[in-house]
């Protein structure tokens, strides 16, 4: 079969599909910018300064964890932009979901999920739009837990590094059975966001915060990254009684829009430092929250006050 | 007390003091609430974060906290062993009109709390630091603070997990495993301990 033809080698034979439980791998042969374990992270640590951590589009995940008969919860590879080349060290059933991008096993498009013989190249094109797809192997990636999560946290440096070639990641044992979806629709992203949010708990520090949250227009910066959402467009300034003055730091939720002297807004995501000391305007709430995770550079960005 | 909206299931509560924290926090703490996911101290506020759904019962334990009362289930007491050697030391000692030794004996003789923690996992942030070592940062902070650095800034004192940024005034060096994922508790401190510092060679 054309796959197996195409493959550039065997893995390594200690490794290979051998009926050695532990041994089920895959093999990171290339990276797009950046890819990298998560799971639904580490929640209930911010008190020892611990950020929550775990993937960005969440349903995309557990979707992916569905398609191949995984706990919701089980750990798979987090994609910004796809590139993504793996080897397949064992027979295993891989989704890729999030954005449309395409999935070539041995070269040739295939649906997701698709099924891997040890042997197997997979290939995860760039999306079409948004910015993340996720990929989820049968068995789930069963690197070391930290604080009971897979997740790499840019912020904090907790778990596993960002992937690079040549790494190989342990698999699980399959314990469910892949749900085996014919079509898998792509999640569409729009290029605008309207984004609900609820005001607080520092709305009183800004003028007219409701006002200004409706009429801004933002766009979502190039400097943003797993830590937090950074807009550009419309400034939020401080009432007169609240310039200058400074904020004792306080714990923060995923989802805060917090903002910083200069009045640009940063949408906190789930590498998000536990504290802070700029006030928070108000709180995008959970379910908003997958979308920014696929906001490219420049989309475009309302919100929708209410509260 | 006041209560601030955090969006559809946080609730920030507002206080004056740290003690007045720490009587937010050890009474959520103690109600033991299946619905809170997070608790989090900070300096002036506590924000406590439910499932769906769970913000009735945090507001029913907090309408019961009485913020005069002494919080009487105090958490565990830490020493950390410091070599106090740190580059800030004669700083910190002229700034309190201080010999370096009166400041040691300063830090070492203070029974500390910790009020919260933040910035970097394990970084704890201790109150009741002596009047004379509540001292500005340092003008221009460092670019990379070696991990285990004791230092004071403002009102508290903390001990630097790992090697990050920071303006703090450093006095010394702690080799205490402050975070360490792997232990079953990852982080030596957590609010509401109890810590002395204890001069070491």
């Amino acid at each position: 079969m054309t796959a197996l033809d195409r493959r550039t080698g065997r893995p390594d034979g200690a490794l290979a599909d051998g009926g050695r439980p532990g041994g089920r791998s895959v093999t990171v042969l290339r990276t797009g910018p950046q890819a990298l374990v998560q799971d639904l992270g580490r929640p209930g640590h911010a008190h020892l300064g611990v950020p929550p951590s775990g993937a960005l589009d969440r349903p995309s995940l557990r979707l992916a964890n569905r398609l191949v008969g995984n706990p919701e919860d089980a750990a798979g590879l987090e994609l910004l932009l796809g590139g993504l080349v793996l080897r397949a060290n064992a027979s295993c059933t891989v989704a890729v979901t999030g954005p449309g991008a395409d999935v070539l096993v041995g070269g040739r498009l295939r649906d997701s999920p698709a099924h891997l013989r040890p042997g197997d190249e997979l290939a995860v094109g760039t999306p079409r739009d948004g910015l993340r797809c996720y990929l989820a192997v049968s068995g789930g990636i069963t690197v070391p837990a930290v604080l009971g999560s897979r997740a790499t946290d840019v912020l904090s440096g907790l778990g596993p590094a960002p992937l690079r070639p040549g790494d190989e990641l342990p698999l699980g044992v399959p314990t469910g059975v892949p749900t085996g979806a014919d079509v898998l629709p792509p999640l569409g992203v729009p290029g605008e966001l309207v984004v609900p949010v609820v005001l607080g708990p520092r709305d009183d520090w800004f003028d007219d915060p409701a006002g200004r949250l409706h009429l801004g227009r933002w766009s979502a910066s190039e400097r943003s990254n797993r830590v937090g959402l950074r807009l550009d467009g419309t400034a939020l300034p401080r009432t007169a009684a609240h310039r200058g003055r400074e904020l004792p730091s306080e714990g923060l939720v995923t989802g805060a829009v917090q903002v910083p002297p200069d009045g640009r807004p940063v949408v906190f995501l789930a590498d998000h430092p536990t504290t802070g000391g700029y006030p928070v305007v108000g709180v995008v709430p959970p379910d908003a929250l997958p979308l920014l995770g696929q906001a490219r550079p420049g989309t475009r960005v309302r919100f929708h006050p209410h509260g | 007390m006041r209560l601030r909206r955090c969006g559809t299931d946080a609730v920030l509560v507002e206080v004056d003091s740290a003690g007045e924290v720490e009587a937010v926090r050890a009474a959520v703490h103690a109600a033991a609430l299946p619905e809170v996911v997070e608790l989090v101290p900070a300096a002036r506020t506590v924000l406590v974060a439910t499932r769906p759904g769970g913000l009735p019962a945090v507001r029913r334990v907090l309408a019961a906290v009485r913020l005069g009362d002494p919080v009487d289930a105090p958490g565990r007491e830490v020493g950390i062993p410091v070599v106090y050697d740190g580059p800030d030391l004669d700083l910190v000692a002229a700034t309190a009109g201080l010999t370096p030794e009166e400041v040691v004996r300063l830090h070492t003789g203070a029974v500390y709390t910790v009020a919260f923690c933040g910035f970097a996992p394990g970084f704890g942030y201790l109150t009741g630091l002596p009047e004379p070592l509540r001292q500005p940062r340092l003008d221009s902070p460092r670019t990379s603070v070696p991990a285990g650095s004791v230092g004071v800034a403002g009102e508290y004192t903390a001990a630097y997990p790992r090697s990050t940024p920071g303006g703090w005034r450093l006095i010394g060096r702690t080799d205490a495993p402050l975070f360490d994922p792997d232990r079953d508790r990852p982080a030596l401190l957590s609010p509401g301990d109890r810590v002395r510092f204890r001069a070491v060679r």
